[in-house]
């Protein structure tokens, strides 16, 4: 601990998130589940192909792959996303119906044959406009999640290599935006913004998410730093580019995947949220948020407006923690 | 210790001043003009408007509006909002109600969360705890807003067991409201005591324990699961802190006047110094429950050396 005098959090910083509670690791341990990654060895492999190859497949990333494909959770999740990745690519595939055209005459019907989940206050058939409501939600959880993850990388390894005052700027930023309570940030900045679509919302999401992640980047790359085998690749002369991104950052990796993954989820659902309160898309664009918004009226009459989107919304958040959880599972050799 | 401490209050000022001119400068920045806003259809004449902007330092730098806001708050005074009430007043009106609701939801995720955490941990791999393991998976996955609905439908509306919204039922009114705040707290603390129970009971020590001979109860109840509340009294002092930004979806569902709801009507009505004001106050509740939880864990766990 002593190494790292500026974050005396021991638990891993983003405390709230299932992935990093579970395996709650301090910086020791932390550092053992980094060199749980094998090093890849490519000169070795070079000489003695043959008798290197079983090493080589028990990498951590192989090893884990093996093992995820026999977990149940893993596969059922994988199955779910999926789906939900086809639905919000070709939700023709799903509908014929034109989510938009609408009668006033049918509305608020209950779900019969023809309305599979009903109709809403315009007379809109609801199962299309649930099929077509996950484009946003996917299309906003995968955004947020890579920029997020981007500039988490970047800064996060830019602070735990080179430490100093690089670390101390990057650190003091990142406490700055961790004390914002998120809904609090996300309310404020979004209502500055007159119209609202995906990329605003996406936008004030990545603001807000990657102060999180940086400081789990940080410090896996702390950990990842102080191993042998940085040693060795600076005595062998090489640059700090090539350690950070052949050692450092591949070894640093596993908690990063298995936290975005999780993160994913956690988009989708504060998405759905703003726009539930109102700050976040607006009408007409068709959101899980919007439909359960427009649901809060009518919730006695005609309750399938708030049951199937919302059963929609979190079947997809539900499948992408269950996914963190399965390859933090596989990922963390500890946990065997 | 104490200069862990120390430094760490040093570090909290430069986090404190961009933490709160981040918000001021966001609100103050929310386009329309705010003294247009408050006089709504009308016109207002030339003299009203330049009282209004000189009263509220309108016309001044960004940076000297924040400097003069931020000196008045560490008096006390958090500015007026448009109806000329000081925000302090509103504050102190709407804060028992946020702090009522955190204490319950708090009380709810200790008692249950804890409780549920050690029943699954020391029956690990039986039906209570893959019970405990996919039920906190559920309550995860499905966003607060969505089951803070479905509370108020199912068991305000449809069964009748707790008021709907409002406070005028006096302490029941928060009974629902904190459940729903607290239970995705409740989730992660249940999972959290469920791991660290497991990993603690695999270690040397309780072998040791249990091979003195000491009973089974002993070895659990004293030994394993003193270490394994550990991380989970720091979790629970973050927590405290988080519940006040969680506030503010459960009060505007449930119509509870507390802090939360007042922060979201204040960015939709553009009251500036509302908004700010609140947030600035989260934030500083926020930033000293993690100093609480940093202190914490040194003082529980002797292992970790801070100097």
């Amino acid at each position: 601990m002593t190494d790292d005098p500026k974050y005396p959090r021991p638990g891993g910083d983003p405390k709230r998130d299932p992935a990093t509670l579970e395996s709650y690791v301090d910086k020791e341990d932390r550092s053992q589940f980094a060199m749980g990654a094998r090093i890849p060895t490519e000169s070795v492999v070079g000489i003695e192909e043959g008798a290197q190859q079983s090493a080589r497949t028990a990498s951590l990333w192989t090893d884990a792959w093996r093992q995820l494909r026999r977990r149940p959770i893993f596969v059922i999740s994988t199955v779910l996303i999926i789906i939900m990745v086809i639905m919000a690519m070709f939700p023709i595939l799903f509908t014929r119906i034109d989510p938009r055209a609408c009668s006033l005459s049918e509305s608020l019907l209950p779900p019969s044959s023809e309305h599979w989940f009903g109709t809403d206050i315009q007379g809109c058939d609801y199962y299309a406009r649930t099929i077509y409501g996950a484009r946003v939600s996917i299309t906003i959880g995968l955004l947020v999640t890579i920029f997020a993850t981007l500039i988490a990388l970047i800064g996060g390894s830019a602070a735990g290599y080179y430490g100093g005052w690089t670390d101390t700027i990057i650190a003091r930023m990142t406490d700055i935006m961790f004390v914002i309570p998120f809904i609090l940030g996300g309310i404020v900045i979004l209502s500055l913004f007159p119209t609202r679509g995906v990329a605003q919302v996406s936008l004030v999401l990545i603001i807000l998410g990657w102060a999180t992640m940086l400081r789990l980047v940080r410090s896996s790359v702390i950990a990842a730093k102080s191993a042998d085998y940085v040693d060795a690749a600076r005595s062998m002369g090489g640059t700090n580019w090539r350690i950070i991104t052949k050692h450092v950052l591949p070894n640093s990796l596993a908690p990063v995947i298995v936290y975005a993954t999780i993160t994913i989820g956690a988009v989708i659902s504060a998405e759905a949220a703003l726009s539930f309160l109102g700050v976040g898309l607006q009408l007409p664009a068709i959101s899980w948020g919007l439909m359960i918004a427009g649901a809060q009226a009518r919730i006695l009459t005609s309750p399938h407006l708030l049951l199937f989107p919302g059963a929609f919304l979190s079947v997809t958040v539900f499948s992408f923690i269950l996914m963190g959880d399965a390859l933090r599972d596989a990922l963390d050799p500890k946990l065997r | 210790m104490g200069r862990y401490i120390i430094r760490r209050m040093l570090q909290f000022i430069p986090v404190f001043f961009g933490a709160t001119f981040l918000i001021f400068a966001l609100v103050f920045a929310i386009p329309g003009d705010p003294i247009r806003a408050l006089a709504g259809d009308r016109v207002l004449p030339e003299t009203v408007s330049d009282t209004l902007s000189e009263r509220y330092n309108l016309d001044e730098p960004l940076w000297k509006q924040y400097g003069i806001y931020i000196t008045n708050v560490f008096q006390g005074d958090f500015g007026i909002d448009f109806r000329g009430r000081p925000v302090s007043d509103l504050m102190r009106q709407r804060l028992p109600v946020t702090i009522r609701l955190a204490l319950f939801a708090f009380a709810f995720e200790v008692v249950i969360g804890v409780g549920a955490g050690i029943l699954a941990g020391v029956r690990k791999g039986k039906f209570i705890d893959n019970l405990v393991l996919i039920s906190t998976l559920i309550v995860i996955a499905v966003p607060l807003f969505v089951s803070a609905f479905l509370a108020q439908i199912v068991f305000g509306v449809k069964l009748g067991w707790f008021p709907v919204s409002g406070i005028r039922d006096g302490w029941v009114s928060y009974l629902l409201p904190a459940m729903v705040l607290g239970s995705l707290s409740l989730a992660y603390i249940a999972r959290l005591q469920r791991t660290t129970l497991v990993e603690n009971l695999r270690a040397d020590y309780v072998r040791t324990a249990t091979s003195k001979g000491l009973s089974r109860k002993r070895v659990v109840g004293i030994h394993a699961l003193r270490n394994s509340l550990i991380p989970v009294v720091t979790f629970l002092a973050i927590d405290l802190g988080a519940l006040m930004g969680g506030a503010i979806i459960t009060e505007t569902i449930f119509n509870l006047p507390g802090i939360g709801r007042a922060v979201f009507e204040g960015v939709q009505r553009q009251e500036g110094t509302v908004v700010v004001g609140i947030a600035t106050f989260m934030i500083v509740v926020y930033m000293v429950a993690n100093l609480v939880a940093d202190i914490l864990y040194g003082v529980l766990d002797p292992r970790i050396r801070y100097d």
